[in-house]
């Protein structure tokens, strides 16, 4: 119903103002004194060797990768297990090909050592 | 009699009141919802912080005492007012932006922290009916569910925002564990949306005959879990380790913006905390207590949120860290493929057929639990064995040979 | 000017915005977080069109999923990330007017063709009669399971070229 989302509205214009209360009470409340001793950036006391980009492992975006495959699927999911009860039994057997063909993707994955972390 | 009667509905008969008293000041209906539901925005807002000024607090005597020793007592109360004392502190702390960092950047992060952790309590059930629940969307725990996925591109934000290289390796690390962590989380909600046959959150709490922490315990296991994760608690807090990253993504954050994140953590620790009790405890439920007396329904689901939020603190003093390789292998290696079978399992015992439809719930539920049992039994052989293989390899007893 | 035409607005504002942001923004990682703001702005579209589903789906996997991947790849670039990385297009008077040329065709299109419009309201029961279309084989169960194969067909794809192999 589209009238049950002007709760929702009203309630994120809420809550993205109550942020912004807090913090402007702080900044009401708080000293502002700068220098640029204090504005480095921390590394554990010393001063910063190199650029801030890191060597970013490719293991990260596998399981990003991993976890989009698999987020798509709860996706697909949702609305069959709320319609779930009301089919008959061959539902069962369709979700059961529909998870098993993704089942075979995840153990395919494990046994490549896509989930491995190198 | 009638006065028992205004007490034991009293929240009904508050709103209906008010209602009346705007409708007589010539309000228009649409007002009166407006004004309505922006009262019920600020009440649940005040809820939500309630929250964060409660269970501080709380965390810091339970695990205290759990550790043999007093806790925070230096404020009125024997330290029961420890947050409003954090809060006074934190506002008046200067807000250190780093050099070369990206200042909308910086300060959007702690905003997109706290914005989700805040929209959640908007589709919590309080009570029956339409009046105790911010708003009864058909599409309730999905609602939850996708605000939670917000919070991982928040954390990135925080980590890039934050122009230091440990504050971004740390990102990465936590946005993993979180995303690692979703994906059990959804398919054990969707067990439980298999037996309740609704999204709604008043819907699952209503279909609940049985709490589903009973039918099916190893489900609520896999969400309490994965809730941990999610909500970046040890033991699984990469953050909040000193010795690991020097408090990971927050590094350069100061003042109000730091305690917006901590803010965050414990208004989205009170959320899970009713989450998981009206998924799997019953909600407002209390073995009919809520027939007698309606009125006492938000405090029964204060008390299990409660009970959750002490087991994450028990947790929380118990449990070593886990380390990160091990902390995603445990999610994507077991968690996943556990609650995949779980997800099966659901699916076979809610088709069986029973005769009658009045005992159809307790069919299903003892069945369920009998199935939950088993898989565990199963669990149990498939790692011992696992574990067996893993001791008698050839290069691990190399190792330990070599070391003796 | 009811409220749904003003939140209309607000979010055709927020989805334009966002793209216009992905294009013109200079830091690869501002653009990416324009793309997530256009595609809130497509979620609150499926909300006004009541599509709740949709829009719960479109937060969770979009924003919650292929945003990050889109982050995660940036990042994984080092040219992209490195300073003197300058993104303008050498190209961008062809790209404005190959833009053009789209936006006048689909706007032709949208003008010309009559379309149906359902007078029907959404059942309460949408969600339930969705589900039961995705496994019935008179409306939506091929594409489902055909949906799982192309999964798996990505997930495979992707594991084979991420191996360090």
């Amino acid at each position: 119903m589209l009238s049950d989302y002007n709760f929702i509205g009203i309630f994120v214009a809420v809550a993205i103002i109550f942020p912004f209360v807090a913090l402007g009470l702080a900044w009401l409340l708080r000293p502002k004194k700068s220098n640029p001793v204090k504005t480095q950036t921390y590394e554990c006391g010393l001063e910063t060797i190199g650029d801030t980009w890191v060597r970013f492992r490719a293991q990260y975006y596998v399981y990003a990768l991993v976890f989009v495959v698999f987020d798509i699927e709860a996706a697909f999911l949702f609305p069959w297990a709320v319609g779930y009860n009301k089919v008959g039994l061959w539902a069962l057997l369709e979700a059961f090909l529909f998870l098993g063909i993704l089942t075979v993707g995840l153990v395919y994955a494990w046994r490549k050592g896509a989930l491995k972390w190198q | 009699m009638d006065v028992i009667n205004f007490i034991l509905n009293l929240w009904v008969e508050i709103g209906d009141w008010f209602g009346g008293v705007l409708a007589g000041w010539g309000v228009p209906p649409w007002g009166v919802n407006l004004i309505a539901d922006i009262i019920g925005v600020l009440i649940l807002l005040v809820f939500g912080i309630m929250a964060v000024i409660v269970f501080t607090p709380m965390e810091r005597k339970v695990i205290a005492r759990m550790q043999d020793r007093p806790g925070p007592n230096r404020t009125p109360g024997y330290g029961a007012i420890q947050a409003v004392a954090d809060a006074i502190k934190m506002l008046t702390k200067e807000d250190v932006i780093p050099r070369n960092a990206d200042k909308i950047l910086h300060m959007l992060a702690p905003l997109l922290v706290a914005i989700p952790a805040l929209l959640i309590f908007a589709v919590l059930p309080w009570g029956p009916g339409s009046g105790l629940i911010g708003q009864d969307l058909n599409v309730g725990i999905l609602f939850v569910v996708a605000i939670s996925a917000i919070h991982v591109l928040a954390v990135i934000i925080a980590g890039w925002g934050s122009n230091n290289k440990y504050s971004l390796l740390s990102a990465f690390r936590v946005v993993n564990q979180l995303l690692a962590y979703e994906i059990p989380m959804v398919l054990s909600i969707l067990v439980v949306v298999i037996f309740a046959e609704t999204l709604s959150m008043q819907g699952i709490v209503e279909n609940q005959v049985i709490p589903y922490f009973v039918v099916m315990p190893v489900t609520a296991l896999i969400f309490l879990i994965c809730a941990l994760a999610e909500a970046n608690r040890s033991p699984v807090d990469l953050i909040e380790a000193d010795s690991e990253m020097v408090a990971g993504y927050i590094i350069e954050y100061s003042g109000m913006k730091f305690a917006m994140f901590f803010i965050a953590e414990y208004v989205n620790m009170f959320a899970v905390g009713i989450v998981f009790s009206t998924l799997f405890l019953g909600g407002w439920k209390f073995f009919g207590l809520e027939n007698l007396a309606p009125v006492l329904t938000p405090i029964i689901v204060f008390f299990k949120a409660a009970f959750v939020i002490f087991l994450m603190l028990w947790f929380r003093a118990t449990f070593p860290r886990i380390r990160f390789d091990h902390l995603v292998g445990f999610a994507w290696k077991f968690l996943v493929p556990l609650s995949l079978i779980n997800l099966m399992l659901g699916a076979v015992v809610v088709k069986i057929p029973v005769d009658d439809p009045m005992m159809v719930p307790w069919v299903h539920g003892a069945i369920m639990l009998v199935a939950n049992i088993a898989l565990v039994i199963v669990t149990m052989i498939i790692l011992n064995r696992t574990a067996k293989r893993v001791e008698g390899a050839p290069a691990l007893k190399r190792i330990v040979a070599a070391e003796r | 000017m009811n409220v749904s035409q003003v939140v209309f607005i607000i979010l055709s504002v927020a989805a334009l915005a966002g793209a216009a942001g992905v294009v013109l923004s200079r830091n690869l990682f501002k653009a990416a977080l324009f793309l997530v703001l256009s595609l809130v702005g497509v979620a609150g579209f499926y909300v006004l069109l009541e599509a709740e589903l949709l829009a719960m789906i479109q937060i969770l996997v979009y924003v919650g999923a292929i945003a990050i991947l889109i982050i995660f790849a940036i990042m994984l670039s080092q040219r992209l990330m490195s300073p003197e990385y300058d993104p303008r297009n050498e190209q961008w008077l062809g790209g404005l007017l190959v833009a053009i040329a789209l936006f006048a065709a689909l706007l032709f299109v949208l003008l010309r063709v009559d379309w149906p419009v359902s007078e029907a309201s959404v059942p309460a029961e949408a969600i339930s009669q969705l589900g039961q279309a995705l496994v019935s084989p008179d409306y939506f169960l091929l594409p489902f399971e055909v949906a799982s194969v192309l999964l798996l067909v990505a997930l495979v794809g992707a594991v084979i070229i991420a191996r360090e192999r």
